[in-house]
C-alpha cells in the first residue's frame, strides 16, 4: 500500500509541473501582449496611456526570459501569491478563497444529490435490466445527457422561482447567517448540477452492477437464500461503489464546468462567477490564479480518489 | 458455464441483434431537416435573422413570424436557424480534427507503449486537469473568439477521450498475429501502424464522433450564453437563450424555443451515435 501511494505521489509531480507551466504559459504564449491585454489595448472604449501600459510591463517583469518568469511566479504561487488585480487592488488569493467556500458547498450540495439520484436509478435499471423500468430510467438518462448545464439551470429557474415561486431565483445567504435560508439559496443551483451528473454516474453503476450480477458470489448468496434486495445491497453494490468513486472523481471537471455556468446565472458569488467576471475584465491574474488552482485541486482530488480506490480494491495496487 | 453466462448479458443481448427503429430514424430525419435548412438557410424564404422590426418587439409565434421574435424584434426562427448553423459548423469541424489528432497519438500511445507512451497518457492527465469550459473559455478570450478559434480550441477539449479510445483499441491490436507476421515480413513500424492497425481501430473510432459533436456542441451553447462566443450581431443559440432570459418571467418563448432547438439536436446526435455503437457491438465503456 505504502509503495503505491509513493508511486502515485511520484506521478503526482511532473503532472503538476505540466499543469502550473501550461496555466502559465498559455497566457503568456497567445497572440497579443499581456500588458496591452490589462491596459485594456484593442477594446472599443479604451483610451490608453502608452504609460499605463509600460508601467504595468515594467510591474510583471514582462521584459525578463520567459522560463525565469514563469519559476518566479510559481514559487510565488506556492506560497498564494498571485499577485494582484488591477482594478480593485485586490489580491488574487484573497478574493479566490474569498468565494471558495462558496463553490465548494455548491459542489459537495450537488454531488451528494446526484449520487443521492444516481444509485436507486443504477440498482433499479441494472435490477430490471431489459425490462420497461430499465427503459425509463435509460430514457431519462438520455434526456438528461442532451440537456447542457445552462438549459437545465433555467428550466429549474423558471418552474421553482418564476412559476411555483418557491425557491429564490438569485440572491445568496453566507452559512454563517442562516442556515435555513442559506440551503434554500443554494437547492435549486446544486439540483441543476446535479441533474447533469446523475445520469453519468447512473449509466456507469447499472453496466457496472449488471457485471457484478454475472459473478459467482452472487450466484452463491442466491443459492444460500439470500433476499434480492439484500445481495443488491450488500454484495453487488459494494464493489461497484468504487467504480463509482473513480467517475466521481474524473466528473470533477465537468462538474466545475457546469458550476461556472450555474453560479452565473442563479447569481453565486463563487470561483465560477469571479472567473467571468474576471475574463470580461480583462483581469488576467485573475484568470491566471483561478485555472492553476482549479487545475491542482483536479489533480490532487484525483490523486485522493486513486489512493482511496487502492485502499479499498487491493487489486489495483499490483 | 461462466463466460457462456456473461455474454448473454441482460441489457447486452440487444446489442446484437439490435433493430434500427424510430428512435433512430426520427433523429435522424431531425438533424437531416436541420441540416438541409443550415446548409441554404441563404436561398430559403427566411427572414433576415439580423434584422429588427420594431413594430414587431417580443411578438407571439403568427404567420409573418413563425416563432416570433425576440426582444430587439428580429424572427426567432430564422436566428434559430442561423445560429444552429454555427453550432453545427463548429460541431462537425471540431470533433473530427480532434478526432485526427486524437486517433494519431493514441496509436502512437499504444504502439510504443514505454515512453512516448507515457508520455502521451501524460500529456492527456493534463489537459483534462483544465475543466473543458474553463480551458475554452480562457484561450477564446485571450486569443478572440472567432470561429477558427473556436474549433480549435474545442477540437482540443475532444483530444483526451479520443486519444485514450484510440490508445485502448492500439492495445488490443498490436499484440494480434497479423501484426506480427507483417513484422517479420519486415513490415516498417508506419507500415504496420498505417496499414494494419488503423483499418481495424477506425471504425470503433468513428461510432463515438457523434457524441463528441453533441459535447461540443452543448461547450459551444455553454460559451456563447456566458457571452465568450462568436460576438454579436451573429446570432447563435447560446446567446440567444442568454439574451432572452432578462424576459423570462413574461416572454419565456424567447428562451426556450432556442433551448429546445438545441436540446433535440443534442439528443438525436446522442441517440444516433447511441445506436451506431450498439451497432458496432463494442464494449461500452464507462464513460
Amino acid at each position: 500500500m505504502l509503495h503505491y501511494i509513493r508511486r502515485k505521489l511520484f506521478h503526482l509531480i511532473p503532472i503538476t509541473f505540466a499543469v502550473t507551466a501550461l496555466s502559465f504559459f498559455f497566457v503568456n504564449l497567445l497572440p497579443g501582449d499581456v500588458a496591452d491585454a490589462i491596459a485594456g489595448v484593442g477594446t472599443d472604449n479604451a483610451v490608453v496611456d502608452e504609460a499605463v501600459v509600460a508601467a504595468i510591463r515594467e510591474d510583471l517583469g514582462l521584459d525578463r526570459p520567459l522560463l525565469n518568469r514563469y519559476l518566479s511566479w510559481l514559487g510565488n504561487a506556492f506560497t498564494g501569491e498571485f499577485g494582484k488585480s488591477y482594478q480593485t487592488g485586490q489580491s488574487v488569493f484573497d478574493a479566490i478563497v474569498l468565494r471558495l467556500p462558496v463553490t465548494l458547498q455548491l459542489l459537495i450540495m450537488a454531488q451528494c444529490l446526484a449520487v443521492l439520484f444516481a444509485i436507486p436509478a443504477g440498482i433499479l435499471a441494472a435490477y430490471r435490466a431489459g425490462k420497461p423500468t430499465d427503459k425509463i430510467i435509460t430514457t431519462l438518462t438520455f434526456a438528461f445527457l442532451a440537456a447542457p448545464s445552462f438549459i437545465i439551470a433555467i428550466i429549474l429557474a423558471f418552474i421553482f422561482a418564476v412559476v411555483l415561486n418557491w425557491f429564490p431565483a438569485t440572491g445568496y445567504v453566507p452559512l454563517s447567517e442562516d442556515l435555513y435560508s442559506n440551503l434554500r439559496s443554494f437547492l435549486l443551483p446544486a439540483l441543476a448540477l446535479a441533474l447533469i451528473e446523475w445520469p453519468i454516474l447512473s449509466r456507469v453503476l447499472r453496466n457496472d452492477l449488471i457485471e457484478t450480477l454475472q459473478e459467482d458470489f452472487i450466484l452463491l448468496a442466491k443459492a444460500k437464500g439470500l433476499s434480492y434486495a439484500y445481495i443488491l445491497l450488500r454484495h453487488a453494490l459494494r464493489p461497484s461503489s468504487f467504480t463509482l468513486i473513480t467517475i466521481v472523481g474524473i466528473q470533477l471537471g465537468n462538474l466545475i464546468s457546469g458550476a461556472v455556468i450555474v453560479e452565473s446565472i442563479f447569481a453565486l458569488p463563487g470561483i465560477g462567477t469571479l472567473l467571468v467576471a474576471s475574463i470580461h475584465a480583462r483581469e488576467i491574474l485573475m484568470v491566471q490564479g483561478i485555472i492553476v488552482i482549479m487545475a491542482v485541486a483536479y489533480v490532487i482530488i484525483n490523486l485522493v480518489v486513486d489512493i482511496l480506490y487502492g485502499a479499498l480494491d487491493p487489486r489495483i495496487r499490483q | 458455464m461462466i463466460s457462456m453466462s456473461k455474454q448473454t448479458t441482460p441489457g447486452q443481448e440487444n446489442y446484437v441483434t439490435i433493430n434500427l427503429n424510430l428512435t433512430f430514424w426520427l433523429p435522424v430525419t431531425w438533424i437531416c431537416i436541420l441540416l438541409f435548412s443550415v446548409v441554404f438557410a441563404d436561398f430559403l424564404p427566411f427572414n433576415d435573422p439580423t434584422e429588427s422590426d420594431f413594430t414587431a418587439l417580443k411578438a407571439r409565434p403568427s404567420y409573418e413570424f413563425f416563432l416570433g421574435t425576440d426582444v430587439l424584434g428580429r424572427d426567432i426562427f430564422s436566428r434559430i436557424i442561423y445560429g444552429a448553423r454555427i453550432s453545427l459548423t463548429v460541431g462537425f469541424f471540431a470533433p473530427v480534427l480532434g478526432m485526427i489528432i486524437g486517433l494519431m497519438l493514441g496509436m502512437l500511445a499504444g504502439y510504443y507503449r514505454q515512453k512516448l507512451g507515457s508520455f502521451i497518457v501524460g500529456l492527456m492527465d493534463v489537459i483534462l486537469a483544465f475543466p473543458n469550459i474553463v480551458l475554452a473559455m480562457c484561450i477564446l478570450f485571450f486569443a478572440g473568439a472567432t470561429m477558427f478559434n473556436l474549433i480549435l480550441v474545442l477540437s482540443i477539449t475532444s483530444i483526451p477521450a479520443n486519444t485514450r479510445i484510440a490508445r485502448a483499441s492500439t492495445l488490443v491490436f498490436a499484440g494480434r498475429e497479423f501484426v506480427l507476421a507483417a513484422r517479420s515480413q519486415g513490415a516498417s513500424d508506419l507500415r504496420i501502424l498505417c496499414q494494419e492497425i488503423l483499418p481495424n481501430i477506425i471504425l470503433p473510432q468513428l461510432a463515438y464522433i457523434l457524441s463528441f459533436m453533441s459535447i461540443v456542441i452543448m461547450i459551444e451553447g455553454s460559451l456563447a450564453f456566458l457571452g465568450v462566443g462568436i460576438p454579436p450581431p451573429t446570432p447563435t443559440l447560446g446567446s440567444m437563450i442568454a439574451q432572452g432570459f432578462s424576459d423570462i418571467n413574461t416572454d419565456p418563448h424567447i428562451t426556450f424555443l432556442p433551448a429546445l432547438f438545441l436540446f433535440l439536436t443534442v439528443l438525436s446526435l446522442n441517440l444516433i451515435g447511441d445506436q451506431l455503437r450498439k451497432k458496432f457491438i463494442i464494449r461500452q465503456s464507462a464513460i
